[in-house]
């Protein structure tokens, strides 16, 4: 089914995934042996790598503000219950934040270039920096990037009591994309620019936009669709305003929490919807009601509730 | 030709001192800091000697001038990094695009092990102030704030080359022209998590390491923080401020073998050090000390070496692994490594690595076991390996 037709938004205060038959993705027998993160990382990953024709990436980069949350709470639980005393290494092996890009590399082989950034709401947005970083260091270099958050029980009661969810559902997901300096056949969108601003100050995010407009020789109105991260959280709701009203006052605006949930890698979901949107050429309805015009560029803005803000160019190819 | 990077500051606290003067003067006098538990709450207090650092949380954070609820891991990175900035004669008020690249693999575990009892008891219960420092992003984030600096902060996690992945990325930064200076290293904080993890692996020495040494039966854990200041040739010339070394050459690679066990042949390591080589330009011959990642554990000590006879054949530099005297500090080992990689460059001497009795590498005066001053040093070489098969290898050369 193509993914776009199927998007919906979703209903409650807990965003699952919909996981994949990772048969098709993944050999049966290594399935069994993975936490729900690392499967949904690996499968993502497996499924980009063939969609790109590519076998053996030049890199392998991993963002995931959480990490490994399931076995981390497995492990901390037995060792509370087991007052420290007979425990099994497997939840503490794979506890550790490297663990998706790791089982990526193991599967494939890959002696490359492999790491993992764990900057909360700039997880994503740093590994997609580290690969434009490697692809102006090596313009023939594959670049396998993405990110990888999941929901838990024990994490979803301890954010629900910070907070979190007031205003927008959870949510979790795992994406990769396969990058490289110049454009194949099947290529979804060309990556165009990368701003990130941690808590601005004043005026920070509107310079952060003109800058990145204007090392695009672009102008507002160039931009087609402004895709925000925006939810019903009133301390975002200045930010996301200004932008879309005194800055891109023509463009139409989506918003993509309402189809993802609220996780500090949620802009890697933009990112891919954006690029979908843009090779296919069609704006879901959900996105833009009866969208019409030009649709060359997007511009993806997302604050994270921990005061992580990024935007994210992406243009046709 | 690449821009050069400068190491213009240091910073460390471990088990062995509390500043870089500290550090030094432990691995002079060759005083190892491994020894019984004294501040970590375990069920393994007179079980597993470790690499504390000999203060409590009260005295890091009034070291830090901090108050509230702060990760230990935090401390220890904000007190490290302050001293690297510091000693580069930054003070604050930087008229330079500055950036923080930390590392850490445990984050605020050791406080969120604390919350957790409560929590399970009760979901309802636990204080949440014990896990706002939860994520390794959150720890880097409060050391960000402390600092002063907002212009580009992100966190490695990979295991433990974390902190050598920070220093490389830092570099990076600077080359490409995105940052003039950049705080990078990592910090990581004993947590009863890494110990019973570290336990379930059977991979603990009940007595004190023995890296490298045939008889080695497993590693000590450590904790601290280690960070040098990299600045770009442009600040280095406009500051006029000491130039330590250069980083010449980086590489991170995978043994892509096990999840945890390093591959036999030492795939990953040898195409670190290979890499980091390449890019320095340098030959095996150039290289003239090594401080090795040498864990202590059978897997880690066997494959680094079959990796090092792959590259040197028996034409060994001088080596040694001075966490013999801190303990294996996972994620900080990278950045406390490289402030004792620079500092040994920069005062042509070798730190021994210690209670080495049948060397793994039997060639007489390959493995530095005593202080050794005055030597002749052009190029050190800083292995840090970790779980994930994550490889990276640094090297540092005469400014």
């Amino acid at each position: 089914m193509d993914p776009l037709t199927g998007l919906k938004a979703l209903s409650g205060n807990r965003f699952t995934c919909e996981e994949p038959d990772y048969m098709q993705l993944i050999e049966p027998k290594l399935i069994r042996r993975m936490s729900r993160i690392i499967r949904m990382g690996v499968a993502t990953a497996m499924d980009a790598l063939e969609q790109a024709g590519v076998k053996d990436p030049s890199a392998i980069i991993t963002g995931t503000a959480y990490g490994c949350l399931e076995d981390t709470g497995i492990f901390l639980q037995r060792m509370v219950e087991n007052k420290e005393e007979m425990l099994t290494p497997t939840a503490f092996i794979q506890s550790t934040h490297n663990t998706v890009g790791a089982q990526v590399a193991l599967l494939l082989k890959c002696h490359s270039y492999n790491n993992t950034y764990v900057q909360r709401g700039h997880s994503f947005e740093t590994a997609l920096l580290d690969t434009m970083l490697l692809l102006g260091e090596n313009p023939a270099a594959s670049v396998l990037v993405g990110s990888a958050d999941e929901t838990t029980n024990q994490s979803f009661v301890l954010l629900e009591r910070f907070g979190l969810f007031r205003h927008q559902a959870s949510g979790e997901g795992a994406c990769y994309f396969v990058a490289g300096v110049s454009p194949a056949a099947g290529s979804l969108a060309k990556m165009a620019g990368l701003k990130t601003i941690f808590q601005p100050g004043d005026h920070a995010v509107e310079k952060a936009v003109h800058s990145l407009l204007s090392q695009n020789g672009m102008k507002p109105a160039d931009i087609h669709i402004l895709l925000t991260g925006r939810t019903n959280e009133p301390s975002t709701a200045t930010y996301y305003g200004m932008v879309e009203k005194t800055i891109f006052p023509l463009t139409p605006a989506g918003q993509f929490k309402s189809l993802c949930g609220e996780y500090p890698t949620a802009s890697a979901f933009a990112f891919w919807l954006a690029a979908k949107i843009l090779k296919q050429q069609s704006v879901p309805s959900i996105i833009c009601p009866s969208f019409t015009g030009q649709l060359k560029n997007i511009l993806i803005y997302n604050i994270d509730t921990a005061g992580y803000h990024s935007l994210m160019l992406l243009t046709a190819c | 030709m690449v821009p050069p990077v400068y190491i213009a500051g240091l910073g460390a606290i471990s088990a062995i001192g509390n500043n870089v003067a500290e550090n030094v003067l432990s691995l002079q006098s060759g005083r190892s800091g491994i020894g019984k538990i004294e501040h970590l709450s375990t069920l393994h207090k007179e079980v597993f000697p470790v690499g504390e650092v000999k203060s409590a949380n009260e005295e890091l954070a009034e070291r830090c001038g901090w108050t509230g609820t702060n990760s230990r891991s935090a401390m220890l990175a904000y007190i490290a990094a302050r001293e690297a900035l510091l000693d580069a004669g930054f003070d604050g008020g930087m008229p330079y695009r500055t950036g923080l690249v930390s590392a850490t693999s445990v984050g605020g575990m050791d406080l969120t092990e604390n919350f957790y009892p409560a929590f399970l008891e009760n979901n309802l219960s636990g204080k949440l102030r014990n896990v706002v420092q939860h994520e390794c992003g959150a720890v880097t984030e409060r050391v960000a704030k402390a600092l002063g600096i907002t212009e580009f902060v992100t966190t490695i996690s990979t295991a433990c080359s974390s902190s050598a992945n920070a220093i490389m990325l830092a570099a990076r930064m600077i080359r490409h022209g995105l940052l003039d200076i950049a705080i990078a290293g990592g910090t990581d904080a004993l947590s009863k998590f890494t110990l019973n993890g570290f336990n379930t692996l059977m991979i603990l020495d009940h007595q004190l390491c023995q890296p490298f040494d045939q008889g080695r039966r497993g590693l000590n854990l450590g904790e601290g923080a280690g960070f040098v200041v990299l600045t770009s040739e442009k600040v280095a010339d406009a500051t006029r401020h000491k130039k330590y070394a250069r980083l010449t050459g980086y590489c991170n690679a995978n043994d892509a073998h096990h999840q945890t066990a390093s591959s036999p042949e030492g795939i990953g390591s040898y195409t670190a050090m290979m890499g980091a080589m390449a890019m320095a330009g340098l030959a095996p011959g150039d290289i003239d000390y090594i401080n090795l990642h040498g864990t202590g554990t059978q897997n880690n000590d066997a494959s680094e070496s079959t990796a090092l006879h792959r590259i040197f054949g028996t034409a060994y530099p001088r080596m040694s692994s001075t966490k013999s005297f801190t303990g294996h500090t996972l994620a900080a080992c990278g950045g406390i490594e490289a402030v004792y990689s620079v500092l040994s460059l920069e005062r042509q001497c070798l730190f021994p690595g210690l209670r080495i009795t049948t060397p793994v590498i039997e060639k007489p005066g390959v493995m530095v076991s005593a202080y050794t001053p005055d030597v002749a040093l052009r190029n050190v070489l800083s292995n840090s390996f970790g779980f994930g098969g994550n490889c990276s290898s640094l090297i540092f050369s005469q400014a």
